[in-house]
């Protein structure tokens, strides 16, 4: 378990080389905007990063975000089961996506 | 994570808005307690958050920690301050707290007397060497591409110039004694990975460009400490390649008698095998290779879409240009969108690796909408193109900056 210090970071001799050097984070705020499936986006994405390494993205059609969840299960090993994916998939691009008629 | 409390968010808000005022001329808006920037690209507006030994800087993302520098600030100076540089990370386990004194650098595999070295014996049983060099980060200007491609969407403010002081990655791995068989150094960091099945960060440099002298474990940065978010309390400094390399934290170099086979050498951050790293945009490269020096970038740093400048009068235009680490040679700046260059003076050269001012007076003559240029070009020849370069990685683009300006 980590210390949760009064302030921002605690300094006990940077230059001098002694002691702990500890910084803490700013609170996560950022999440998913709702749709269905947004709870297998909670599940699955945020164990490894925040909502923003998706909602950052540009509107991207389907097949983007289905080689995205791929990517994620297969080079990341995400936990997230093979039948969650295209469920998860329908919640990426209907949030984030392309809108159908944008699409090239 | 750790939870916050009431009065460190009020704190935070505060100073956010304080130092988000100071900071950025325009484009930040002010919300609920909360600031925002918006990138000139789709999707682009980015909350302005304060993080531990940072001032208010452009949030990428939150877990793990990205930050980005925001571009007016490389008009202040060719040195980015610490407090102002960018911070990227790959996986969401990272060091929130280090003893210095018990921290050790582990170097093994292909070497004759493994070593384990503390800090105090980096310093003081080492050469201490200096170096000023640029690092920026492979994806940096990637929200930029088109057609758009998927990563971290990042301005141009991915990028940062620094003096590291810190010894030779060379003088070390000789102190270790490098077998005859050795063929890459594998450099991890503290850094971990949330799942243990996902790939660590783990990169590699070939044993001739980690002898080369220049490579360098550095535990300073402009005369401090690094700050944590930058690799407190030691970093891989390799000048003129992308950051990829200059892995945080480092606390273990593996000599490997092969090529290292890992996700993040053999699958990501690789570009098309191509003589500008580009491909037709949309289109799959026929083969690649692991991304490697910087090309040739400049920017207008003194103004930004929008600015008003009077006609007839001389105005000091500035910025900055560098490369891999041939050096800059010469800036050419065009104030009719490119129909004609004139060059421009080079300021202080603080090195071949590190950002070069280039400034001229210029004096607008005709009243009306301008687009500003700037064209570097470096020791080697090499320039940048009109055009933008695209890949499907989102790496490496050069193309020549421009500035929309309004001379009334």
């Amino acid at each position: 378990m980590r210390i949760i210090t009064l302030g921002f970071i605690t300094f006990t001799g940077a230059a001098a080389l002694a002691g702990d050097i500890t910084i803490t984070l700013p609170a996560e705020t950022v999440v998913f905007n709702p749709g269905k499936g947004i709870e297998l986006a909670q599940a699955n994405c945020l164990i490894c990063h925040s909502a923003d390494y998706i909602r950052n993205q540009p509107p991207m059609p389907r097949k983007f975000w289905e080689a995205e969840v791929k990517k994620m299960r297969e080079k990341y090993g995400a936990p997230a089961p093979e039948d969650v994916a295209p469920a998860l998939v329908d919640y990426l691009a209907a949030t984030y996506g392309a809108p159908e008629a944008k699409r090239p | 994570m750790p939870r916050a409390s009431t009065n460190r968010r009020q704190f935070l808000r505060d100073a956010s808005l304080i130092g988000a005022a100071m900071l950025f001329r325009a484009g930040v808006r002010r919300g609920f307690g909360e600031d925002t920037i918006t990138l000139p690209f789709v999707n682009g507006e980015r909350p302005i958050a304060q993080y531990p030994q940072k001032r208010p800087l452009i949030l990428q993302t939150s877990r793990p920690p990205q930050l980005e520098t925001p571009f007016a600030i490389f008009n202040e100076g060719i040195i980015t301050p610490n407090d102002a540089f960018y911070v990227r990370y790959h996986l969401a386990n990272i060091p929130l707290t280090i003893d210095p004194e018990k921290f050790r650098l582990e170097i093994k595999g292909e070497v004759r007397a493994p070593l384990s070295l503390s800090l105090d014996s980096l310093r003081n049983d080492f050469e201490n060497v200096e170096i000023v060099a640029v690092n920026q980060c492979s994806g940096n200007s990637r929200g930029f591409f088109i057609p758009r491609v998927g990563g971290g969407q990042l301005g141009n403010g991915s990028m940062g110039n620094a003096k590291w002081r810190g010894v030779r990655l060379k003088d070390v791995l000789e102190k270790a004694g490098v077998k005859t068989n050795a063929k890459q150094v594998a450099c991890n960091g503290l850094d971990t990975p949330v799942l243990p099945q996902t790939p660590d960060f783990i990169k590699a440099l070939d044993i001739d460009h980690a002898l080369d002298g220049e490579v360098m474990l550095a535990f300073e940065m402009n005369g401090e400490p690094l700050p944590m978010l930058n690799g407190f309390p030691l970093r891989l400094v390799v000048p003129g390649y992308f950051a990829t390399y200059w892995l945080k934290h480092l606390n273990e170099l593996t000599v490997i008698p092969d090529t290292l086979d890992n996700f993040w050498m053999t699958t990501a951050y690789r570009i098309p095998n191509t003589p500008d790293a580009s491909v037709e945009p949309g289109t799959t490269p026929k083969s690649t290779v692991p991304i490697n020096r910087y090309n040739v970038r400049s920017f207008i740093t003194s103004h930004s879409d929008g600015a008003k400048i009077a006609a007839h009068q001389p105005v000091r235009v500035r910025g900055i240009a560098f490369d891999g680490g041939s050096g800059i040679r010469e800036v050419l700046f065009s104030g009719d969108a490119g129909q004609s260059w004139q060059s421009s003076a080079l300021g202080e050269d603080l090195g071949r690796y590190s950002f070069r001012e280039w400034s001229l007076a210029y004096t607008p003559a005709k009243p009306g909408d301008a687009v500003w240029k700037c064209r570097a070009i470096n020791r080697l020849g090499e320039t940048q193109p009109m055009e933008p370069l695209w890949n499907p990685g989102g790496y490496m683009r050069n193309v020549v900056e421009t500035v929309k300006v309004n001379i009334a």
